[in-house]
């Protein structure tokens, strides 16, 4: 327990490296979700687009 | 070797290439990333001054240097564009902008927090690093809201590209801000002789290389999604996405 307390600075460390982990998780997790949203909104326009033709 | 280079500034060339090279960089990124983590928060000894806060060092400096690194490839995509009118180049740019702003937040929010213990308060402002790192994070929302105030791809492009090359002059100043002014935050460590334990750095090294690895892996993928989106009425991503395997 005491590797997970760091002295007295556990408080400290352990936030920034869940913090870092978030911000991470967060913009990688915004990118798939953009390139998902992108990719159906051009798959729907052109499935419309061949439905008409 | 210019032919292969060429070619990577087609979007289709781009668009699958990236696909492929994405997770080749997230995997050794992540692996590294893991490594590092252990090393510096479990194996090397804790700074003599500081305890155990040190270790903050490890997920702070890459941050901070990505925050700075991703400017750069903004800035200078956004002239290459600008000057040689490569689209991709313009999308590079546009994509590298959230991760740098993601970055730059996670530098001074880990900065900020290390400074607690260690300063004695969360924030100063009248610390020319800290003040430099924040206006390099405005820098970054007025990069993004100024793209996204332009409808016309092309002018916002052009428009972003001029704000993102004046900007460089705030990189230069957050650099070099603890050598020019008397500032809280400490003067160059890394690259210093003498001013780590061989260990520390080492683990340090590690987790830069894979935070760098990753932070390839994730702006690949925004270039992609960039590319798709501006490629959009073109042909090749019709028949990429109306073909019966699909695209990604």
């Amino acid at each position: 327990m005491d590797a997970f307390a760091m002295g007295d600075y556990g408080a400290y460390v352990w936030s920034c490296v869940a913090l870092t982990l978030v911000i991470v998780v967060f913009t990688d997790w915004r990118a798939r979700l953009r390139h998902k949203r992108v990719y159906r909104e051009i798959e729907v326009r052109l499935k419309a687009l061949e439905d008409r033709e | 070797m210019w032919k292969w280079f060429h070619q990577l500034a087609s979007p289709p060339h781009f668009y699958r290439i990236s696909a492929i090279l994405s997770p080749w960089l997230a995997v050794p990124g992540l692996l590294l990333i893991a490594y590092g983590t252990w090393q510096g928060l479990f194996v090397v000894p804790m700074d003599y001054q500081q305890g155990d806060a040190f270790r903050i060092i490890y997920v702070h400096v890459p941050s901070a240097y990505l925050s700075l690194m991703a400017y750069m490839i903004m800035a200078t995509s956004g002239g290459i564009g600008l000057i040689w009118r490569i689209k991709l180049a313009h999308a590079v740019a546009a994509a590298a902008a959230p991760i740098g702003a993601a970055f730059t937040f996670l530098a001074l929010c880990t900065g900020s927090i290390w400074g607690r213990p260690m300063w004695g308060t969360w924030w100063e402002w009248g610390d020319p690093r800290m003040m430099s790192e924040l206006i390099l994070l405005f820098l970054y929302f007025g990069y993004m809201a100024l793209r996204s105030a332009i409808d016309d791809t092309t002018k916002a492009d052009k428009a972003s590209a001029v704000l993102a090359l004046v900007g460089i002059v705030n990189v230069v100043i957050v650099h070099f801000s603890v050598e020019w002014w008397s500032s809280l935050h400490q003067g160059q460590t890394v690259f210093k002789k003498g001013t780590m334990d061989a260990d520390m750095k080492a683990a340090l090294f590690v987790m830069i290389i894979g935070f760098t690895l990753l932070f390839g892996s994730m702006l690949l993928r925004r270039i992609r999604t960039e590319v798709l989106y501006r490629e959009r009425r073109t042909r090749w991503v019709r028949e990429m996405i109306l073909s019966p395997e699909g695209g990604a």
